[in-house]
């Protein structure tokens, strides 16, 4: 595969940073009450990602080691605070809706984990690609966890009436404890096809990246884990 | 050989008591209120309860038939929790949301969580509380006599007079089974002579709320304003019924005294500081969540360990 396609796709699918790492709980579990919320979210998360990825890969070298979490927050916090003004100006309903997470973009640990794991180590254009990859994974996961819980929680999609007015909205949907079943149940199903694909252990780690304790066959960490668990029984 | 392994630690008590029986006990104990809130709401009341029984037996079946697990309706939890829901349901919520409560209770509270002795939170409390987010307005809609009232926990709120008679007997509106305080004590009456419960968590959780009551209600020992507060609304039903649940609550002595404490003080700081004039059910499925912590802290030490 193309090298610059792989980080890409892996992004997407494979290392999906909601589903499968586990990243960025905050603003998915927070801001998608409604798919355009969620799209928002996601795509501004893309923008401040694939830029802050080109800019850390190329003072990857000027960087020194003992100081590059400030470095890559000093980078991450600028575009933040560049996207939070052009959203005021441009978008002002996206910017009072998603209201305090959009600075809480920061300390969002998607961001920091691909500087750390992916950009810090690499060319420009695999980090380029693997923003856009991460990025468009992460924005992927937030619209279709929004969608489900707009059309449960008030029976639209991207506010337009899809289920006929006599349908009783589930309230729940749209508030707190909605997004943890929605997204839980997003994560069950697609453990349930990586399983039925069949993974072998031992194979199916990918990851380079951080491991948070995800207990996920798709990561190499955990995997070794599980296959040295298994071989001690 | 392999029978050897089999032998457990003493005590080696032989007993009969089983799950099934256990929750035929409590079928047996909700018996006299759910006969009372049929004779005080009508027969809507019978289609409701038989409604979320069914639905909750139903879906634990399919669910175990659809996963490949063992059938586990036989021990009659599912019927227990279907009971329960429907005591907590207003007479005239439509049949719908409560096949949709009793889906929630069994699948999500209780049967993704690992089934029977595995729900971190009493299955008929979420389903109530999941009905009670997201249709606020049925659940709160109590029609007594065919008119429209307010509960007397409400009355009492708005600062009218209700009849103590009345709530002792429970001819008031409220959901199909916490109106009557009398049917309520003799189906605990039941369960403590039989064995089932002790009197250790819901004794604790009522003497905390009086004294909650007494201290910030701001009637004093007004004994019929505590009484009242006693009878009313779901605290007997909650107390003797569904904070005693054994999968949802402490099972070491000292972290039951606890727990009936927190259930005391988080109903009456609901029911007094809060905008609802009720909160047993969210009081209750609260101190859910705090009993791991409880036991974590309440957990006996080993022999010999005590120094330490």
């Amino acid at each position: 595969m193309n090298k610059n396609l792989k980080p890409f796709i892996n992004g997407l699918i494979t290392e999906n940073p909601t589903f499968v790492l586990m990243l960025g709980m905050c603003p998915t579990l927070a801001v998608t009450t409604s798919a355009v919320n969620g799209l928002g979210m996601g795509l501004t998360t893309t923008v401040v990602l694939v830029m802050s990825n080109i800019f850390i890969s190329l003072l990857r070298k000027l960087i020194p080691d003992s100081v590059r979490i400030p470095a890559f927050i000093v980078i991450i916090a600028s575009f933040v605070t560049i996207v939070e003004m052009l959203l005021q100006a441009y978008i002002p309903a996206l910017y009072a809706a998603l209201g305090i997470y959009i600075p809480l973009i920061v300390v969002n640990c998607i961001i920091l984990g691909r500087a750390e794991a992916f950009a810090s180590k690499n060319p420009i254009l695999p980090s380029f690609f693997d923003g856009l990859g991460m990025g468009l994974g992460f924005t992927i996961a937030l619209t279709l966890i929004g969608t489900v819980r707009e059309l449960l929680g008030s029976g639209m999609i991207f506010g337009l009436r899809v289920l006929p007015s006599a349908y009783q909205p589930l309230t729940i949907f749209i508030l707190a404890p909605g997004a943890f079943f929605v997204l839980a149940m997003f994560v069950a199903i697609l453990n349930r096809l990586r399983m039925k694909q069949g993974k072998p252990l031992g194979k199916g780690g990918n990851t380079d990246a951080l491991c948070a304790g995800c207990t996920n066959t798709a990561c190499r960490e955990c995997t070794k884990q599980l296959n040295a668990e298994k071989e001690a029984e | 050989m392999n029978d050897i392994k089999h032998v457990s630690s003493t005590p080696h008590i032989r007993d009969g008591i089983t799950t099934k029986r256990i929750m035929l006990f409590v079928i047996i104990a909700l018996l006299p209120a759910a006969a009372f809130g049929i004779w005080n709401f009508g027969y809507r009341a019978v289609l409701l309860i038989a409604v979320c029984v069914l639905t909750c037996v139903a879906a634990e079946f399919l669910y175990e038939t659809g996963l490949k697990k063992e059938i586990t309706i036989g021990d009659l939890s599912a019927v227990v929790t279907g009971l329960l829901l429907a005591m907590n349901l207003p007479v005239t919520l439509p049949l719908w949301m409560a096949v949709l409560g009793s889906l929630f209770a069994i699948i999500i509270a209780k049967m993704l969580f690992g089934g029977i002795g595995q729900n971190f939170m009493n299955p008929a409390l979420a389903g109530r509380c999941f009905l009670m987010i997201c249709f606020a307005a049925q659940m709160t809609n109590f029609v007594y006599d065919g008119v429209s009232t307010a509960t007397p926990l409400m009355q009492i709120r708005q600062g009218n007079t209700v009849s103590l008679t009345d709530m002792i007997i429970g001819r008031i509106p409220g959901t199909i089974g916490e109106t009557s305080a009398i049917a309520i004590v003799i189906g605990a009456v039941f369960l403590i002579i039989t064995g089932v419960i002790d009197l250790r968590i819901p004794g604790t959780y009522l003497i905390s709320f009086l004294l909650f009551m007494i201290l910030f209600a701001g009637h004093g020992l007004d004994p019929e304003y505590l009484i009242a507060e006693l009878c009313g609304g779901g605290l007997l039903l909650g107390a003797f019924f569904m904070a005693t649940d054994y999968a949802t609550s402490p099972i070491t002595g000292s972290g039951k005294y606890i727990y009936g404490l927190c259930l005391g003080i988080l109903t009456g700081l609901f029911r007094v500081f809060s905008s609802s004039a009720e909160g047993v059910s969210f009081a209750i499925i609260i101190c859910n969540l705090l009993v791991p912590l409880i036991e974590l802290i309440t957990m006996p030490k080993c022999f010999g360990k005590g120094g330490e």
